[in-house]
């Protein structure tokens, strides 16, 4: 018998708590625009903050209440997506073109030496604001991987041999963390395009040429023939450094030849058919 | 080519190797003065904990957390295997404490993440297990080879002497069997492997206290709070509270002031922290010991502070600065 | 002011450890070293806006002449400390382990500028205006030389808002291994005092209080011996615990006081001044010497003879280490400064400047750290701050990036001294992870100033 009263109390308990929940549920519920839910499950759903809001909930939030969403754009989503949902609110969105973090740093340590060996965290802010780092140029990448920890989509990772971090374009979405990251400024958003072609001056060396070559074999040493040879005035100096404008590159590859000290990188362009002159340096 | 490294520049030479052989040290007092009393049992007791303890702590390293590089050798695992076995009767079964050595260091010290990340104390966790899930070859204690007066093979601790006394009615005069002081003091009694010695834990203790490896608060405000609380009955009715002396001399009041509540990982960071800590664990004990079904309540009220830390840890430390000038 | 009974064992209440002294260069006496052949003097040896250099390549030098003019309100001037010729103005890295400016000077004989007083009579006239006491130590270029090289000029003129009360001499040199102040202290005494007695009335105060370390028996006595002579001098022996040389921890030992977070001394009524600074401040105001050189003790374990030199400031320390026999073989680190706070150079060719008061090379043992193990929560970083943080957490938040809490958590009321670090059994690299955490925290609260 006492299992019965058991059985009958605990069900009548329970048939009160759900009757309860429910009408409270109902009560208290939160009226939230619909379109917030659907917009929220057409984002990539990271929550990178490369919107320049505190989460994707929250940018859908805006994207739905704002008027206009010109000046809005999420970079993990990409431009198509960000189309089809301008087209689901029945808004308009601005084209931007398709972004890259860039590491514009190639002092790896067989052509930057060592000058000391470094002990303590492996915090690239730390070892900056500590001293000048490990090796003779100040500006250079410190290896010590703030960009990796900071990267939510997995798409830089420190090279170990090399020292230098490697961007995965592919998983890249542009949303700028690595670029706050890095306590040199080395990283850079820089535009690109299906195939990934980029040229730009992988040095950030401000020092006189002279200093800069002996820190680091690829250095930029400010002499200013790549500035001479662009057709299209795509390249400035400033402080003994040479800066690529990516809107006025038009990808001619000219300045990468001409650079004495190949501070110049040229990305997935096909083989250039090779010069004679190769057979020079084979006789030395 | 010099290294670069932001200051400091020296180091103290301490380690953690350094505090935990000095434990070990402290607790070889205790250890030796169970192998007097008890015999051969004790030391092979300890020496199957301490060898479970490290094997276990060994294989969960290498196989589940797959870590290349760690090392057994900073004796945490011995000092939780020894301070098991001085909870435990020396005269348990080999299998049992095996798996108290597990349930130790695989669930209360692994689980959390390892050296450091406990919240509970695992020796405490380990014999509380025990306790419930075997609570006859956990409550048979052996009699010690000193003291014949007692008859049969095995003999009750003080405080079971007691409880049962008081459960059956009588009050305190009438019971028979209580041990006197110098007895409990020196270990002459029936108990736990480590804990019958009063004065080897104090030993201990003090050598502890020496070089700087615990603070005073800890063991000093639980032995307080104790002798205060017990006190304030005794002189209510001394007829069934017995006198605070021999709540301080029994059981595992001794060693869980000394050894057990002051463990780093598990005890508060401030020294605010500390006193709450200590002074909770007393009061707990105490009415486990006078108003509760067991006889012997430290090691809940260990555990139950143990719970608490992470609580009083948000309790600042007196920061420089925050009261405007202090006048001496 | 009498000196009591009661005050010796006086120190400060929180914290603090008890390194081993290696105090090997505390019998040496202050030997001349040689001039150098060359020097570089660093254009920003001091906290604030670097100096613009006023001469050029070419130009011909005296000892005293000024060659970096102050730029800004916290500033100082920099003066040549030989004579010769400018050979280049350049960036190099100096002691502060950044690149800067300096200016290279290739030595010609040792001229003196001619207004500068070069004879070793005490000068115990003081009858000055202390607007005339500040222009001269501005004039010459006076820096904090405890090693925080804050202009001294600035520091000695505090806010109308505030009303300094006590004057406290640092001579408390709690750092491993330095002896530069114990030294100076025992051949220059009665200078030092006519120093301090030239501060207290730039201040306008009355009494002056001399902190001096139990580990300097001999300097006491003879400081207490001189400071009769003079009204308001008082010597203070204090106990020996590290960090008693930070200005926050030697006010609470001396005057009893807590400085607020976040506020300067002066908010308690005290200025505190180094011993060395209150030396060169009688050097410039009675000798019109400007500060061109200062004591400098190169010592560590493996070296065959620790010493203290008189240095002139821009000196490479390569030439400090060859005249106590050269630099060790096994050395690890060459540390400028002490052990505690100094910093690890990234070699020995850098030069001397006016905060330096040490150089020490540390040979292996000493110096490796350990690979750091599990924070067991021994909670000896928090016995040991003497700012009443609690080091492992701070350090824990400043790892996971929770900026918030560390601000919550009164991190940047941390002084660095390095108690915590050096205590942590587990060779855990608290003190890194906690001025990361200060300076990202600092952004932070600039970023939002400016909003």
């Amino acid at each position: 018998m006492t299992i019965l009263y058991s059985i009958l109390v605990l069900s009548l308990l329970g048939i009160i708590a759900g009757v309860s929940l429910f009408f409270v549920a109902k009560k208290f519920n939160v009226i939230e625009n619909p379109l917030i839910d659907e917009v929220e499950a057409m984002l990539p759903g990271a929550n990178c903050g490369g919107c320049g809001f505190p989460g994707c909930r929250k940018f859908a939030d805006v994207l739905v209440n704002s008027e206009s969403i010109e000046g809005l754009f999420c970079s993990p989503a990409g431009q198509e997506q960000m189309e089809k949902i301008a087209e689901h609110l029945g808004k308009s969105v601005s084209k931007k073109a398709m972004q890259v973090a860039v590491v514009r740093c190639n002092g790896s340590c067989d052509v930057r030496p060592v000058t000391n060996e470094y002990e303590g965290i492996s915090s690239c802010a730390f070892a900056a604001q500590l001293y000048a780092g490990e090796t003779a140029c100040s500006f250079g990448c410190l290896g010590l991987g703030d960009c990796e920890l900071v990267c939510a989509f997995d798409a830089i990772h420190v090279n170990v041999i090399t020292g230098l971090p490697e961007v995965i374009t592919d998983k890249c979405t542009a949303c700028g963390a690595c670029v706050d990251a890095c306590p040199k400024q080395i990283i850079e958003l820089r535009k690109t395009n299906k195939k990934d072609l980029k040229i730009y001056v992988s040095c950030v060396n401000k020092d006189k040429g002279v200093v800069a070559k002996k820190a680091c074999d690829v250095a930029c040493i400010g002499c200013g023939k790549c500035v001479k040879v662009c057709p299209h005035s795509a390249i400035t100096l400033q402080n003994s450094l040479a800066y690529i404008d990516d809107e006025l590159c038009k990808l001619c590859r000219k300045c990468v030849d001409e650079c004495p000290t190949h501070a110049i990188i040229e990305t997935n362009f096909p083989e250039k058919k090779k010069q004679v002159q190769e057979n020079s340096s084979d006789i030395e | 080519m010099y290294t670069v490294s932001a200051s400091p520049h020296i180091h103290a030479k301490q380690n953690v190797n350094r505090i935990m052989y000095d434990v070990i040290i402290a607790l070889l007092p205790a250890f030796g003065v169970s192998i007097l009393f008890f015999g051969m049992s004790a030391l092979y007791t300890t020496l199957i904990a301490i060898l479970s303890c490290i094997v276990i702590e060994f294989l969960i390293h290498k196989f589940l957390f797959k870590k290349q590089d760690f090392s057994i050798k900073d004796g945490s695992a011995v000092i939780t295997g020894m301070l098991l076995a001085f909870n435990v009767p020396s005269s348990i079964p080999w299998w049992i404490i095996i798996i108290g050595s597990f349930v130790a260091i695989g669930i209360a010290k692994m689980s959390f993440g390892g050296l450091g990340n406990n919240i509970f104390n695992p020796a405490l966790v380990g014999r509380v297990f025990l306790l419930i899930s075997f609570p006859v070859d956990m409550t048979l204690w052996p009699k010690t080879t000193l003291n014949q007066s007692v008859d049969g093979l095995t003999g009750p601790t003080p405080l079971a002497l007691l409880k049962e006394g008081i459960v059956s009615g009588k009050n305190i005069m009438q019971i028979k069997g209580l041990p006197n002081y110098q007895d409990m003091f020196l270990g002459n009694i029936g108990g736990s492997l480590g804990e019958i010695s009063a004065l080897a834990i104090i030993i201990g203790g003090i050598y502890l206290l020496f070089r700087k490896v615990i603070t005073w608060h800890i063991p000093v405000f639980v032995l307080l709070s104790m002798f205060v609380f017990s006190g304030i009955f005794y002189l209510l009715n001394p007829y069934m509270y017995i006198n605070p002396l021999f709540h301080l001399l029994s059981g595992g009041a001794m060693l869980g002031a000394w050894f057990m509540a002051t463990d780093m990982a598990t005890s508060p960071m401030t020294i605010k922290g500390q006193i709450i800590f200590a002074v909770g664990i007393g009061i707990i004990t105490m009415i486990i010991r006078m108003f509760g079904a067991y006889p012997e309540g430290i090691s809940f009220a260990i555990l139950l502070m143990n719970a608490v830390v992470p609580l009083l840890n948000k309790i600042s430390p007196s920061r420089y600065g925050s009261s405007l000038s202090i006048k001496k | 002011m009498k000196l009591r009974k009661k005050y010796a064992m006086q120190t400060f209440t929180k914290g603090g450890i008890h390194p081993l002294e290696h105090k090997l260069s505390s019998k040496q006496p202050i030997e001349m070293l040689p001039i150098p052949e060359f020097v570089q003097i660093s254009l920003s040896q001091h906290i604030g806006v670097a100096a613009t250099p006023i001469v050029k390549v070419g130009d011909s030098v005296k000892v005293g002449t000024c060659i970096g003019e102050s730029a800004g309100f916290i500033s100082a001037r920099v003066h040549s400390s030989v004579s010769g010729t400018v050979e280049k103005i350049e960036s190099i890295i100096d002691t502060s382990g950044l690149y800067r400016n300096a200016i290279y000077i290739q030595v010609h004989g040792d001229e003196w500028e001619s207004n500068i007083d070069r004879t070793s009579d005490i000068v115990s006239k003081i009858d000055y205006t202390p607007q005339y006491i500040l222009d001269k130590i501005s004039q010459a270029g006076i820096v904090g030389m405890g090693g925080a090289t804050f202009p001294l000029h600035v520091k000695l003129s505090p806010p109308d808002t505030t009303k300094p009360e006590v004057l406290i001499i640092n001579a408390v040199e709690c750092e491993p291994f330095l002896t530069a102040d114990h030294s100076l202290m025992l051949e220059k005494a009665e200078e030092i005092c006519i120093g301090i007695s030239l501060i207290k009335k730039v201040l306008g105060v009355d009494s002056a209080l001399v902190g001096i370390e139990n580990n300097k028996p001999d300097a006491i006595a003879l400081m207490q011996d001189i400071a009769h002579k003079y009204n308001g001098i008082g010597i203070v022996p204090l106990q020996i615990k590290y960090p008693q040389g930070g200005e926050k921890q030697l006010i609470e030992a001396l005057l009893h006081k807590e400085v607020p977070s976040g506020q300067l001394p002066i908010v308690v009524g005290a200025v505190v001044v180094n011993v060395a600074t209150a030396f060169a401040v009688y050097e410039a105001v009675q000798k019109n010497k400007p500060l061109i050189d200062r004591v400098v003790t190169v010592t560590g374990i493996e070296i065959p003879k620790p010493s203290n030199f008189l240095v002139r400031i821009g000196t490479s320390i390569h030439t400090l280490f060859e005249a106590v026999g050269g630099i060790p073989q096994n050395t690890e680190k060459i540390i400028s400064g002490g052990p505690m706070m100094g910093k690890a150079l990234i070699h020995s060719h850098m030069p001397v400047s006016k905060g330096t008061s040490g150089v020490i090379a540390v040979p292996y043992n000493l110096a490796h750290r350990d690979e750091p193990f599990n924070c067991i929560r021994c909670a000896r970083c928090v016995q040991v701050c003497p700012m009443g943080l609690q080091p492992y957490l701070l350090q824990l938040y400043s790892e996971q990036r929770m900026y918030e809490q560390l601000e919550t958590n009164f991190v940047l009321d941390c002084i660095e001294c390095g108690s915590c670090s050096y205590i942590c059994p587990s060779s855990r690299p608290l003190l890194d992870y906690i001025r990361l955490g200060k300076n990202k925290v600092s952004q932070i609260i600039r970023k939002r100033k400016q909003k």
